[in-house]
């Protein structure tokens, strides 16, 4: 007979016994191993860089010397922030770029929330013809980089104004587009407006189909119009889709770089992102560093009063893909016309931007559009010196090829880390839920979401330039460009992660822990096959963002970890715009294709018989 | 083999104390079952018992083998502990086949191919699933896939089994059957079995033993037959049995319980003590009569249940409710008079503070 003494209680916290306890108590719980190993990591690459930079935007540093040779290298300073806030250059530092990059955020994101509102209205409830081809050509701008449509727009409306070929527009018309259309914020807005629509559609179409008719079939039997309808019932009920749609929409814009990089920079238009990477390119980190910060900032306070406004906590849900519908209402006589006016706004979209993209590739003298100048050479030319610098077509380019192969291993390998902490870090947070464990892994994989893009990038400069500790410098290596993509996207995977563990019913995994089967072979015969489908999907998600960034990845790479959409930045930088008119293009028809595939296998391996829980 | 023995259990989730000082044995072969409302701790046991939960205090010794001891510093995780464990929602892996669900834990114990494959045999035999070994779950009905878990459990062949309110996702005619085969289940393993459930049909159907706990402690111990007849409490009393017990509040005159407009008879050690007393009479131990006889009391018929082989009636002595279990399908009208007497030997009589059946306080 054992006999455990109940009026003593537990023993002492320092005990043997206790110890003894606890360690085997940690044994028989791995999600408690995964949650501290994934928590140190994420610290490690979240909340560690981001303290460092801290430090060295108040440090004085080496490369400050040419402005203040007196200065300590090493010491405290106040040196970085006077410069950006308090200088006569703090103007063009610091107060344009803001004034820009904020009316840069509002006006993209008010235009792109009207018009992914009105779509979403039309798609879910309205009875608009070809809602099938609609639903999939909708999302289509989200498969590719948001700065195609600005290389579109300069294919068109280039003037003569950074010399080199002019656009189309010149060509058909000779007339010089005025520099406000061809440069500046008015063509940044409409390209990044064009682009960013997709979102504020996905996530407001999505909650549109769950808001229950019904709900407003009772608003009308007792009486209300059906404006009032809309206002008091459905409105309510859509602001946290809305209000997650802003948030998403405008610190992506905050981050984005491509962009306002090519419509911006040939007329000095400076943006936040923008700026921070002028200041690293002319060694002046600590101003990138302080500009940085105050994009994290930014988008933190932005959050904080968009939460306030909308008044729902969580206002920065992720995006889910549903699509269904109900009570749709006629369009009566404006049936044809509004479907007509969907099937203009996509050609302009989808469409027109990838044609511009092939006759762009197509041309062998730039800004020469007939057809006798039409040519396969940027496509399979072997390289001849009076084109292009002699630069051989994408076939022959092994420039090219080697940023084509380093893209693709980028976006396999970001998917497949991201699928892999994902979901760990699912595991952990649910299997955790309650314990304190479980709240700090959640909120830290969510950490990422509020640091812009360009200002993440910036942080991992500073923290991986020299090595850390056993960690050797990753500056310039391939492996960064695997880290920061995972981190950026794991807010969005650790989501997927733990929706698809929640939904695999814990008793599946007691009933084979009761029966002997240790924590291995529960992961790889039970948690993976049943989260697989939403696991892939959230890879598929990652790949795809791996694939097509240039915001995250434009500080760090270099030529020895050259990615295409690097590569087509350049191009566009030197102004050879048939190369990275058919890089862009090979890029985003390898996206489509890709995950084509993807989705094929998934749904051809048989998932649908896991839904069954 | 097959002991359980729980020491001083204490389980809470934060100030929440869900069992309060358990202390439990169960005897090899043993059929136990734990009933009690949602959230009296029985589930908490069980899990803590099969290592899927830790208690904060106390000792687990399972087949004379420490697997828990908080004070000792063990904690034996439950895939070390080799039970058989059925989950209320069967837990069925719905990406395998009813095969690999049950083979799946055998091939982790190395054990040779053709075993494996004699074992399965052998359980869908016993379940009466012999054909269905390519079927996915989702392919089977409610009834079949609780007999998947059960076969799962049989070609494990643990000396304990555990089983959390296995038949309550089932509808009423499956649970029945199932009850039968669970029964034949225990007593050709032989195995040790504690079973979870709220159904006092099935504690009292499947039972050797019964434990009905409340807000994490034991509120009485005992055979079926004595749950139901001697109810240790009130909480039991009322708790077992459907209709539920008849209770009457009075005050001891004359040899009488005097209700009001009833009076009840009592046994003379307990008419001397004099005082207020709670008397309880199960509804089919209360004798019924269409005409007037000498002694017994009038009622008049309220509501009226025939369940086909019985009736359930609701009577009215002016304004006392009394429950009564009638044989036969009876129908009769609303303000029938009838005559009732009391089966004196069925009654059970508790102490109105202590709430404690009087059994209990003589000895």
């Amino acid at each position: 007979m054992i006999k455990a003494p109940i009026g003593s209680g537990k023993p002492a916290f320092w005990s043997v016994q206790n110890i003894s306890y606890q360690a085997y108590r940690l044994k028989t719980r791995p999600e408690l191993i995964i949650g501290v190993l994934a928590l140190c990591f994420l610290s490690f690459v979240v909340l560690v860089p981001l303290l460092q930079i801290i430090q060295d935007a108040f440090t004085f540093q080496s490369y400050d010397l040419s402005y203040e040779p007196d200065g300590v290298v090493g010491s405290f300073t106040l040196f970085h922030i006077d410069r950006v806030f308090n200088q006569p250059i703090s103007t063009a530092l610091f107060y344009k770029p803001l004034l820009n990059s904020l009316k840069m955020g509002f006006a993209v994101t008010a235009i792109a929330l009207v018009v992914g509102f009105s779509l979403a209205w039309l798609m879910v409830r309205t009875n608009v013809h070809f809602k099938g081809v609609f639903g999939a050509m909708l999302v289509f701008p989200y498969m590719m980089p948001s700065w195609v449509m600005a290389i579109a727009w300069l294919s068109l409306f280039k003037n003569d104004r950074i010399g080199g070929s002019e656009g189309l527009l010149t060509y058909l018309t000779g007339i010089q587009a005025p520099d406000w259309v061809a440069y500046g914020i008015f063509p940044i807005v409409i390209t990044l407006a064009l682009h960013y629509y997709a979102y504020a559609y996905l996530l407001i179409s999505g909650a549109l189909a769950t808001v229950d008719s019904e709900l407003e079939e009772a608003g009308a039997t007792s009486g209300m119009g059906k404006w009032k309808r809309i206002r008091v019932i459905t409105m309510p009920l859509l602001m946290p889709a809305i209000g997650s749609a802003i948030v998403l929409t405008f610190i992506r814009i905050l981050g984005t770089f491509g962009t306002p990089a090519l419509l911006g920079l040939p007329v000095r238009f400076f943006t936040f992102s923008t700026q921070i990477y002028a200041s690293i390119n002319a060694r002046n980190q600590g101003d990138a560093f302080v500009l940085a910060l105050v994009l994290i900032v930014l988008a933190i306070s932005f959050i904080w009063i968009n939460s306030r406004i909308i008044g729902v906590r969580k206002s920065y849900v992720t995006m889910t893909g549903k699509g269904f519908r109900k009570s749709e209402s006629d369009l009566g006589k404006m049936r044809w016309p509004i479907t007509i006016l969907v099937i203009l706004f996509l050609c302009m979209t989808v469409a027109l931007p990838l044609i511009l993209l092939l006759w762009e590739s197509l041309t062998l003298i730039p800004g020469n559009y007939s057809i006798s100048n039409l040519t396969t050479y940027f496509w399979n030319g072997k390289g001849n010196i009076n084109l292009a610098y002699g630069e051989p077509g994408i076939i022959h380019n092994k420039g090219i090829l080697e940023a084509l192969f380093n893209s693709i291993k980028l976006g396999f390998a970001a998917a497949l880390f991201n699928g892999v902490l994902g979901l760990l870090v699912g595991y952990a947070v649910v299997r955790g839920r309650g314990a304190r464990l479980s709240k700090w892994l959640e909120a830290i994989a969510f950490a990422p979401y509020i640091f812009p893009s360009i200002a993440l990038g910036a942080i991992y400069i500073g923290m991986f330039s020299t090595n850390i500790g056993p960690v050797p410098a990753l500056y310039g290596t391939f492996t960064i460009l695997v880290l920061i993509t995972v981190i950026k996207n794991l807010p969005f995977t650790s989501r997927t992660g733990i929706a698809a563990i929640l939904q695999i019913h814990q008793s599946l995994e007691e009933a084979a822990r009761v029966q002997g089967i240790g924590w291995f072979r529960r992961m790889f015969r039970i948690i993976i096959p049943l989260s697989m489908s939403g696991l892939v999907a959230g890879m598929l998600l990652t790949f795809i963002t791996a694939m097509r960034e240039l915001s995250l990845i434009i500080l760090l790479i270099s030529p020895g970890n050259m990615v295409l959409t690097g590569l087509i930045f350049s191009y566009q930088e030197m102004d050879m715009s048939q190369h990275s008119s058919a890089v862009t293009l090979m890029l985003v028809l390898l996206i489509i294709v890709i995950s084509v595939i993807v989705r094929l296998i998934t749904r051809s391996a048989g998932v649908g018989r896991l839904n069954v829980t | 083999m097959g002991q359980i023995l729980l020491d001083g259990i204490v389980k809470s989730y934060g100030k929440v104390v869900v069992v309060k000082n358990l202390d439990l044995t169960v005897q090899p072969g043993e059929f136990l079952t734990i009933l009690g409302p949602s959230g009296c701790g029985k589930t908490t046991t069980l899990r803590m018992i099969a290592g899927l939960e830790e208690p904060d205090q106390g000792a687990i010794k399972l087949n004379d083998k420490v697997v828990f001891s908080r004070n000792n510093g063990v904690v034996v995780p439950p895939e070390a502990r080799h039970l058989g464990l059925i989950f209320q929602s069967y837990a069925l892996w719905p990406h395998m086949t009813v095969a690999k669900n049950i083979t799946l834990a055998l091939k982790e114990q190395k054990i040779s191919k053709s075993e494996i494959a004699q074992r399965l045999e052998n359980a869908l035999d016993m379940v009466q699933l012999t054909g269905y070994a390519e079927r996915y779950p989702s392919e089977l009905s409610g009834g079949q896939q609780q007999r998947v878990a059960v076969a799962r459990l049989i070609a494990l062949r643990p000396s304990i089994l555990l089983m959390d309110e296995p038949l309550s996702n089932l509808d009423a005619k499956l649970r029945t059957e199932m009850r039968a085969s669970l029964k034949r289940l225990h007593r050709d393993l032989g195995a040790t079995t504690v079973y979870v459930t709220h159904d006092q049909i099935e504690a009292l159907t499947l039972s050797d033993r019964i434990i009905i706990m409340n807000e994490g402690q034991i509120m009485q111990e005992g055979s079926p037959y004595d749950i139901y007849h001697h109810p240790a409490n009130i909480f039991v009393a009322e708790f077992i049995g459907d209709p539920g017990i008849n209770l009457f509040k009075g005050t001891i005159s004359n040899g009488m319980l005097d209700c009001g407009a009833i009076s009840i008879p009592l046994p003379t050690t307990i008419a001397n003590r004099g005082g207020n007393l709670i008397a309880g009479i199960r509804p089919e131990k209360i004798k019924v009569s269409e005409t007037a006889k000498n002694g017994w009391q009038e009622v008049t018929t309220g509501i009226l249940q025939p369940t086909g082989a019985n009736t359930i009636l609701e009577v009215k002595a002016e304004d006392i409710p009394i429950t009564l279990l009638q044989t036969g399908f009876i129908t009769l009208s609303e303000n029938t008079p009838l005559w009732i007497d009391f089966e004196t030997d069925a009654l059970s009589f508790f102490n109105t503070q202590t709430q404690e059946n009087l059994r209990n306080e003589v000895s």
